[in-house]
């Protein structure tokens, strides 16, 4: 399959990187590249192979359903962009908010 | 006594032990091969005072006589593990000054064996590649150099900081990441051991996730013993990892101490002599199979027929776990942000900035495949290739126990070869990634140099969960091909 270069600036939108309008058109020329290479699994005869979606074959595994884990909010906040909000600064480990930059418009 | 950086992880075990060396002596010793060995570009961060605390606390464990499996052994991390408190970076912009609050099962294995750790290992990006042309913090250098030839190679990828290090002597053992070769393919071009683990047998919580149902944990080394020592050491169940198995782990350095391979049957597949090997290759091929004969094994033909098609599924079925997993770094809630004139382009504009070339590219064709309409034509198709690949592998171990295959194509080559095409980078990985595809565990052993004097290897590919036959059969061939070869300079 030969991508053109809406297909790519669509692509692009869906995985949400800008592509500069000058690149389009060698990515479109790259990316068919690669395609047509994948293209010859076309010549295998999958019809009634179940596909694999896991090479372990073992069924997800159970736990009885209690807390294991906790009391490091510091931790869970030490990463946050806009910074940490604790409920009780004394308390750093009783809670708090993970701050971000504005993202509702 | 040999200098403590020349030992093997083993021998450091032992002189350890007898208090020939503390852990500090050790420690030091390998970070002056780091500061001398910096140009090679093999690590993004080095932890020099971390790794001198660390080897004070073992030395003090041993004192008090509790030795773990690794005590005071320094090792290199793949900076896609994350360690805490240590920047993780996965070798990428969109991740650069990540400082993880928590540390990976691996790791956190590995140092409850006593482990000392020296550094973070560079790596191409998200551990996309086979060259570590990738990363965000520029290529490393391969130690070795053609004869007679100053150009700088490639170490191979995407592990390629890790495969380095042990090759340099930086130190005696490292820890990578296998998605479809990346620990066996720098392993062999870089002359030494390196292992995948079967899906399942390390941990994969705490690694930056790649292709989460390719991805495998796995050690570098120079000797199969060590890599087995190591690989005991990191394996293990782990309930955080829920694809992790619930099986015990083997005593894997008895297995690789054990080659005897008289009731051995090896494996030839049929289907990797194929165009576009190198002649030396396949010449060493053929010397491997000879040596596994003389060591008493018998070897058959096998036949795995969908070989050639492992290489383009796996270029759908990896591509479209990236760009799923990938979706995470957004600008909001860690790394990299660039703002743009809305939400969405401040998305957009922060991956365009973060992510470099290669893993953009993925993260397209990945976004492609799992599209509105295409689902079936590429992702279940590739699915449907890979329940067909281990189909292929089930039946040929029906007839034997391990498998003996080139590693890859070709030798190390240079910085800038292979990289105008992608396809031709991919190809690298011809002989590694069937296995990765069936989940099932391989090794590659050095075992011999081309005539320009690099080192070449050879993979054994065992059964699910028979890393011990693998290992055996791994120190057969290692002690049979009698590798002695060590990059010049170092």
């Amino acid at each position: 399959m030969s991508l053109d270069k809406d297909t790519v600036a669509r692509i692009a939108r869906l995985a949400r990187l800008k592509v500069p309008e000058e690149e389009l058109v060698p990515l479109a020329g790259e990316l068919s590249g690669i395609l047509a290479w994948i293209e010859q699994l076309n010549e295998v005869d999958t019809a009634n192979v179940e596909p694999l979606a896991s090479v372990s074959d073992v069924t997800l595994p159970m736990r009885e359903d209690k807390v294991t884990d906790g009391g490091v909010a510091e931790k869970v906040l030490a990463n946050a962009p806009g910074g940490a909000v604790y409920i009780d600064p004394t308390d750093r480990n009783a809670g708090g908010f993970f701050t971000v930059p504005k993202v509702v418009e | 006594m040999a200098a403590l950086t020349d030992l093997t992880l083993a021998e450091l075990v032992q002189a350890l032990a007898k208090k020939e060396a503390s852990a500090v002596e050790v420690a030091d010793a390998h970070l002056r091969k780091l500061d001398e060995h910096r140009a090679l570009n093999a690590f993004i961060t080095e932890t020099p005072d971390k790794a001198r605390d660390m080897a004070a606390a073992s030395d003090t464990r041993r004192a008090t006589g509790e030795a773990g499996l690794l005590e005071g052994v320094p090792l290199a991390i793949k900076d896609l593990f994350c360690t805490e408190g240590v920047q993780t970076t996965a070798a990428s912009n969109i991740l650069k000054g990540f400082v993880p609050q928590y540390e990976s099962t691996v790791t956190t294995n590995l140092w409850k064996a006593g482990a000392v750790m020296v550094g973070k290992t560079n790596l191409d990006e998200f551990a996309m590649g086979s060259s570590n042309m990738t990363s965000h913090f520029g290529g490393v250098e391969n130690p070795w150099k053609r004869r007679g030839d100053n150009r700088k190679l490639v170490p191979g990828g995407s592990s390629g900081g890790s495969a380095a290090a042990v090759a340099a002597f930086m130190v005696p053992g490292s820890t990578g990441t296998d998605t479809g070769g990346s620990i066996r393919q720098p392993a062999a071009f870089c002359g030494i051991v390196g292992l995948k683990p079967t899906y399942g047998r390390c941990s994969r919580w705490g690694v930056v996730a790649f292709s989460s149902s390719l991805d495998q944990p796995g050690p570098f080394a120079r000797t199969v013993e060590d890599s087995a020592i190591l690989l005991q050491a990191m394996s293990g169940h782990d309930p955080k990892d829920s694809t992790s198995a619930p099986l015990p782990v083997p005593d894997f350095a008895a297995a690789a101490r054990n080659p005897d391979i008289r009731d051995l049957r090896v494996g030839i597949p049929k289907e990797y002599r194929v165009d576009g090997t190198s002649p030396e290759i396949v010449a060493l091929w053929e010397q491997g199979i000879e040596m596994l004969k003389a060591a008493g094994a018998a070897t058959v033909e096998v036949s795995l027929p969908h070989t050639k098609y492992a290489l383009p599924a796996y270029y759908i079925v990896a591509p479209a776990e990236c760009s799923s997993n990938l979706a995470r770094y957004d600008g909001v809630r860690y790394g990299l942000r660039v703002p743009g004139k809305d939400l969405t382009e401040m998305y957009e504009n922060t991956r365009a900035a973060g992510f470099g070339k290669e893993v953009r590219r993925r993260v397209m064709i990945g976004t492609y495949v799992l599209s509105a309409g295409y689902y079936d034509a590429y992702y279940k198709k590739a699915q449907q290739i890979r329940a067909l690949i281990a189909r292929d592998f089930r039946q040929a171990f029906e007839k034997c126990d391990v498998l003996l295959t080139p590693t890859a194509p070709t030798a190390a080559f240079a910085a800038g070869e292979k990289m105008d095409d992608p396809v031709t980078m991919y190809l690298n990985d011809m002989f590694t990634i069937p296995a990765s595809m069936a989940g099932l565990p391989g090794i590659s052993v050095p075992a011999g140099l081309d005539k320009d004097g690099l080192p070449l290897g050879l993979q054994l590919i065992g059964r699910a969960f028979d890393e011990e036959t693998m290992l055996k059969a791994a120190a057969a061939l290692e002690k049979a091909a009698a590798f002695a070869g060590r990059a010049a300079g170092y």
